[in-house]
């Protein structure tokens, strides 16, 4: 019983953890919306469930032996793969973000992250109420 | 934690957006200052973005640096001006201030759009906390 639970709230635990990952690249992509040369990027959301249930880890870490050093690959969840947004349409100093898009893409990702957090709710509800004595 | 970065990220670029509005709202003040502080006529100021990770991931905003415009200067002929050359022409600022009102716009709506993105972390934040109640 208690490892049909786990497996419930694991899979809801994991689409959490990478809603709250996409929240973060896109606050990334919106922030640096007037810096020259930066990419737009995104995450693959089904593509890196998927992944993250079929228990692929996140992308390497590497190794800082100073503390000078750039964290890399940093603190991606499990399954999540970073890549990069394709144009729409392209600005002079190289920036590729699309302030609609990344303004749609966060709405959307939040709202799909409350939804997350509903779904575990009822299921804590229902559980709350099967082990309710009468 | 991955949303709470959201703070630190929007954060940064409110920093960044607010350098900016400092900026341009010294060279519109200076519009038409003939002489700064070195005597010569006032340059705009220009501030530059770049790209910073911020601790646990994500990219936020850092200003690396306040640059003089390269434009030419506005010269414009008023032998009466004490500043005027024996022409009768006095170099005055390169602002162009319908080029820092445009830029005003861009910066203001940038930095509602990144208080947006903390008011949306928040809302979730707060509903995360409130799981399983």
């Amino acid at each position: 019983m208690i490892d049909r639970i786990d497996q419930t709230l694991g899979f809801h635990q994991r689409a959490l953890s990478l809603r709250a990952y996409r929240q973060e690249v896109i606050a990334s992509n919106i922030a640096n919306a007037d810096t020259p040369h930066y990419k737009a990027r995104d995450i693959d959301f089904k593509a890196s469930l998927q992944g993250a249930m079929g228990g692929r880890g996140g992308p390497l870490d590497l190794v800082r032996t100073a503390p000078r050093h750039l964290p890399a690959g940093g603190n991606a969840p499990a399954g999540a793969r970073l890549l990069y947004r394709t144009e729409t349409q392209s600005s002079v100093d190289g920036n590729t973000v699309d302030m609609d898009v990344e303004r749609a893409a966060f709405a959307e990702n939040a709202v799909q992250y409350e939804a997350s957090l509903t779904f575990i709710n009822g299921l804590l509800r229902s559980l709350q109420s099967a082990m309710q004595s009468q | 934690m991955s949303v709470l970065n959201v703070f630190n990220i929007a954060g940064s670029a409110l920093t960044a957006q607010s350098a900016r509005l400092n900026a341009l709202a010294s060279n519109l003040a200076n519009a038409d200052s003939v002489a700064g502080p070195d005597g010569q006529p006032y340059r705009a100021k220009q501030v530059v973005f770049a790209a910073k990770p911020v601790d646990g991931g994500g990219l936020g905003v850092r200003v690396t640096g306040v640059v003089d415009s390269v434009a030419p200067p506005r010269i414009m002929y008023d032998p009466k001006n004490p500043a005027a050359n024996e022409q009768g022409f006095v170099t005055m600022p390169n602002v162009n201030v319908v080029e820092e009102m445009v830029n005003m716009i861009s910066a203001s709506r940038a930095y509602q759009t990144n208080v947006e993105v903390m008011n949306t972390a928040k809302t979730l934040m707060q509903k995360t906390l409130a799981l399983g109640q």
